[in-house]
C-alpha cells in the first residue's frame, strides 16, 4: 500500500504524546501547563484518528472529520479554560492548582 | 326538614369570626378604644340576629302537633371520608340551641361592653377583644353543631380560647400555670369524649344529631346489642361522652381547673367560666338527651350522681374561700352540678321531661345571674385592687350600683321569689323529688349552703368593718355599670319566661306549676342560710372564727378544697411522673435517642474517614481516575486474552 513511515511509528508517537500529556497533567502545578498537557493528550488522539483512517480505511473520511471536530472543541475548551484560569487568578492571586481547593468538604 | 329563611343565622357565627381576624391582625393599628367599640358593635349585630332567630323560631314558625322540631338552617359536607362517613358543618336550630344562642350573645355582648371599661389601659387590649370574639365564635359554633364531630371541633376551639384568655396576663406565672392546668385537664377529659364519639358513631353509623337523637333511630334501637362489664356499648360511650362534658363543666373529679382559671381577667371569668363554656357539658348531655334517657339509663344515673355530689362538694368549699372570684367559681360548679342533676333525674317526653326543661331553665337564668355576679366582682376588684374579701368591707357606700345589682344577683342565686333563680331551682327540686329522694335532700342542703355562702360574700364585701383602702374606692364608669343593670334586670325577669312551653325534651308543651310543697321549704332553707350569714358576717364579730375552730376539721378540709389538688399532684408527680414518666423518659433518652445518636455517630465517623477523598486537589482526582482507567484496561486485557 503505502511506502514510507510504517503505522506503528505513528502509534508510538501518539502513545508517547499521550503519556507525556498524562504525566504533565499529574505533575505540573501551573494551570496553564496543565492546559497544555490536555492539548497534548487531545492531539495524540487526533494523530490516532487520522492515522487509522489513512492506513486502514483510505477511501473514507470519518477519522479526518472527527479530528477536525476535536480540534474545534479543543479551541473552544482552551478559550473557556483560559477564562476560568483568569478568574481563578483574580480570586486567588495565583494559578497554582494546589491552592485552588476551596470546593472541598 | 330543610326550612328556608334561616340562612341569616350564619352571620351570627361569621361576625365574631371576622372580628377575631380583623382585631387580631390589625387591631394594634388603631387606638385601643376603637377595637373595643368595634368588637362590641359586631356582637350587638350578632345579638340582634339571635333575637330575630329566637323570635322567628319560637313565635312565628308553624309548629304542628309534634311541637318544636329541629331545623337545619344550613348544612354542607365538610370532609367526605367515604361515601357513608362524612363530617358536615352546619347550623341546627332547635329549642336548646336557639336558647343557647340567646344566652351566649347576650352575655358576650354585656361582657364586651363591660370590658371596654374594665380593661382600659391594659396592655394587649385589642388582643383581649380578638380572643373574646374567637371564643364567642367557637361557642356559637358549638351550640349550633349539626353533628357530634362539628361539636367536637368547636369544643376544642372553645378550650383553646379559654386557654388563651386564662393566660391573658402571660407575664404572671400563676396565670400561665392556670391556663396550662385548664387546658390539660379539659384535654384529658376530651380524650374520653373523643373515644365516646368514636364508639357511639361506630355503633350507630352516624355522626348526625338528628339521627342519633331520633327516638326511633339506630342509637336507641341498637342499644340492646353487645355489652361490656354489664353495660351496653351505647351506655359506655355515653359515659365517656359525659366525661368530656364533666371536664368542660368542671364536675368532680375533673373540676380542679376552674378555680385556678380565675387568674384570667374578670370579664373572661364571667363569660367563659360562669355563663357559657362551662355549661357546654350540660348542653352536650342535653343535646344527646334522648339517647341518655332511652338507651343509657345507667349513664344518666352517673350524670345525676356526679352532678349532685359536685353541687354539694363545691358548695361546702365555697363557704370557706376568701378569694371572692374563687367563691364564685365554686358556686358556679355547684350550680352546674344542679343542672347536671336535673338532667340526670329527667325522663324523655311528656311530664317525665320536667328535669330536662328545669335544667335548661336553670342554665338560662344561671348564665344571667352568674355573669352578673362576676361582673360585680370585677367592679369591686376594679375599685379596691384586691381579690380577697378580708381586705374589703363596708363598700356599699362607695359602690351603690354594684351593691344593688350584687344583692339582686345574690337573692336570685339563693332562690328567693320572685327572682328568676327561684323558678328554675324550684323546677329542679320538683324533678328531683319525683325521681330520687336522696338527691332531693342533697339539693335542699345545697340550697341552704348557697344562700349562706353568697350572703357571706355579700356581707363581707359590702357590710362589716370598713377596710383600710389606699385610696377611696369609686364606682365603676357607666360603660361597666350599664351591663350590670341590664343583667340585673335579666336576673329579675327571666324567671317569667314560659320555658315549659318553649324548651322541653321532646319539643312538646309541658304543663308545670309551682309545687308549693317543695317551693316553700326551699325558700325557708334559703332564708335560714341568709339569716345565718347575716348573724355571722353583717357586723364584725368573732362568731365566724369560733365556728371555724368548732368545726376545725371540716373547716380545714373545706378551706383546702378537700385536698383534691394535692391528690392530683400526688398521683401525677409521685406516681405517674416517678414510676411511668421517668422510666419512659429514660427509655426515650437512652434507647430511642441512643439509637439515633449511634447512627449519627457512625455516619460522622465514616465521613471523617472518607472526606479526604474530596480534597479539592484536581491532580489527586486525576491520578485516581487515570489509575482506575489503567486498572480497567489491565482487567479487560487479562480477561480477553
Amino acid at each position: 500500500m503505502h511506502q514510507g513511515i510504517p503505522l506503528h511509528y505513528f502509534l508510538i508517537l501518539s502513545t508517547l504524546m499521550f503519556f507525556i500529556g498524562i504525566f504533565g497533567f499529574l505533575t505540573r502545578r501551573n494551570l496553564i501547563t496543565i492546559l497544555m498537557s490536555i492539548e497534548l493528550i487531545l492531539n495524540s488522539v487526533n494523530i490516532n484518528f487520522v492515522v487509522f483512517n489513512r492506513y486502514l480505511f483510505p477511501h473514507e473520511l470519518q477519522g479526518h472529520f472527527f479530528s477536525m471536530i476535536v480540534i474545534a472543541i479543543a479551541a473552544a475548551e482552551a478559550a473557556i479554560a483560559i477564562a476560568i484560569i483568569i478568574n481563578i487568578y483574580r480570586n486567588f492571586r495565583s494559578i497554582e492548582v494546589e491552592k485552588v481547593d476551596e470546593m472541598k468538604h | 326538614m330543610e326550612i328556608h329563611g334561616y340562612a341569616f343565622t350564619l352571620y351570627i357565627l361569621l361576625i365574631p369570626f371576622l372580628l377575631f381576624i380583623f382585631l387580631g391582625l390589625s387591631g394594634h393599628r388603631f387606638k385601643p378604644l376603637i377595637s373595643g367599640i368595634v368588637g362590641s358593635a359586631g356582637l350587638l349585630v350578632s345579638f340582634a340576629l339571635s333575637l330575630i332567630t329566637a323570635y322567628r323560631y319560637f313565635f312565628t314558625s308553624l309548629h304542628g302537633e309534634d311541637g318544636y322540631s329541629a331545623i337545619i338552617a344550613m348544612n354542607s359536607v365538610w370532609l367526605r371520608l367515604t361515601e357513608k362517613l362524612h363530617i358536615d358543618m352546619g347550623i341546627l336550630l332547635d329549642p336548646i340551641s336557639v336558647m343557647m344562642l340567646i344566652v351566649i350573645t347576650t352575655v358576650s355582648l354585656m361582657v364586651h361592653i363591660y370590658s371596654i371599661g374594665y380593661m382600659k389601659g391594659e396592655r394587649g387590649y385589642e388582643r383581649f377583644f380578638s380572643f373574646l370574639s374567637l371564643f364567642t365564635f367557637s361557642m356559637l359554633g358549638l351550640v349550633v353543631a349539626t353533628n357530634i364531630f362539628q361539636m367536637y371541633i368547636f369544643w376544642e376551639l372553645v378550650g383553646v380560647s379559654s386557654y388563651l384568655l386564662i393566660g391573658f396576663y402571660y407575664q404572671k406565672p400563676s396565670a400561665v400555670a392556670a391556663s396550662k392546668k385548664a387546658f390539660i385537664v379539659t384535654r384529658f377529659a376530651d380524650l374520653g369524649f373523643l373515644i365516646g364519639i368514636l364508639v357511639l358513631s361506630y355503633t350507630t353509623g352516624t355522626f348526625d344529631f338528628k339521627t342519633l337523637t331520633d327516638p326511633a333511630g339506630p342509637a336507641v334501637t341498637h342499644a340492646g346489642g353487645a355489652t361490656f362489664l354489664g353495660l351496653s356499648i351505647i351506655t359506655w360511650s355515653l359515659i365517656l361522652v359525659f366525661m368530656g362534658g364533666a371536664g368542660k363543666s368542671a364536675m368532680f373529679p375533673l373540676h380542679i381547673w376552674l378555680p385556678d382559671a380565675m387568674e384570667g381577667p374578670t370579664p373572661v371569668s364571667a363569660l367563659i367560666h360562669a355563663a357559657t363554656m362551662v355549661v357546654a357539658g350540660v348542653y352536650l348531655v342535653a343535646r344527646l338527651f334522648p339517647i341518655y334517657a332511652l338507651a343509657g339509663i345507667p349513664a344518666l344515673n352517673v350524670v345525676a350522681y356526679v352532678g349532685g355530689f359536685t353541687s354539694l362538694f363545691a358548695a361546702v368549699i365555697a363557704c370557706t374561700q376568701l378569694d371572692i372570684k374563687r367563691v364564685l367559681a365554686y358556686s358556679t360548679m355547684s350550680q352546674i352540678g344542679y343542672m347536671m342533676l336535673a338532667l340526670g333525674v329527667s325522663g324523655y317526653g311528656g311530664h317525665e321531661g320536667l328535669g330536662f326543661m328545669a335544667s335548661m331553665f336553670h342554665l338560662f337564668t344561671h348564665a344571667m345571674f352568674k355573669a352578673l355576679l362576676f361582673l360585680c366582682a370585677g367592679a369591686v376588684i376594679h375599685a379596691v385592687h384586691s381579690n380577697y374579701m378580708n381586705e374589703m368591707g363596708g363598700l356599699r357606700k362607695f359602690l351603690p350600683i354594684t351593691h344593688i345589682t350584687f344583692l339582686i344577683a345574690c337573692l336570685t342565686i339563693a332562690g328567693i321569689p320572685p327572682f328568676s333563680g327561684f323558678f328554675s331551682k324550684d323546677e329542679i327540686l320538683a324533678a328531683a323529688w319525683h325521681h330520687n329522694k336522696v338527691l332531693f335532700v342533697v339539693e335542699y342542703l345545697v340550697a341552704g349552703l348557697t344562700a349562706f355562702y353568697m350572703f357571706r360574700l355579700y356581707y363581707s364585701i359590702f357590710h362589716g368593718r370598713q377596710a383600710h383602702y389606699h385610696h377611696t374606692p369609686h364606682e365603676a364608669p357607666y360603660v361597666m355599670t350599664i351591663p350590670l343593670m341590664f343583667l340585673a334586670a335579666a336576673s329579675i325577669f327571666t324567671g317569667f319566661i314560659p320555658f315549659h312551653n318553649l324548651v322541653t325534651s321532646d319539643g312538646m308543651h309541658l304543663e308545670t306549676h309551682i309545687e308549693w310543697g317543695i317551693a316553700i321549704p326551699s325558700v325557708l332553707i334559703a332564708a335560714a342560710g341568709i339569716a345565718v350569714a347575716t348573724v355571722m358576717y353583717r357586723k364584725e364579730s368573732t362568731l365566724p372564727a369560733r365556728m371555724a375552730s368548732t368545726f376545725r376539721h371540716l373547716y380545714t378540709w373545706s378551706f383546702h378544697k378537700f385536698y383534691i389538688d394535692e391528690v392530683y399532684l400526688f398521683v401525677t408527680k409521685k406516681i405517674i411522673f416517678r414510676y411511668i414518666s421517668t422510666p419512659v423518659a429514660w427509655f426515650d433518652r437512652h434507647v430511642v435517642d441512643g439509637t439515633m445518636n449511634g447512627i449519627a455517630w457512625v455516619i460522622e465517623f465514616t465521613s471523617h474517614r472518607i472526606k479526604g477523598f474530596q480534597s479539592g486537589q484536581l491532580q489527586q482526582y486525576a491520578i485516581v481516575f487515570v489509575s482506575g482507567a489503567v486498572l480497567l484496561i489491565l482487567v479487560f486485557i487479562y480477561l480477553l486474552y
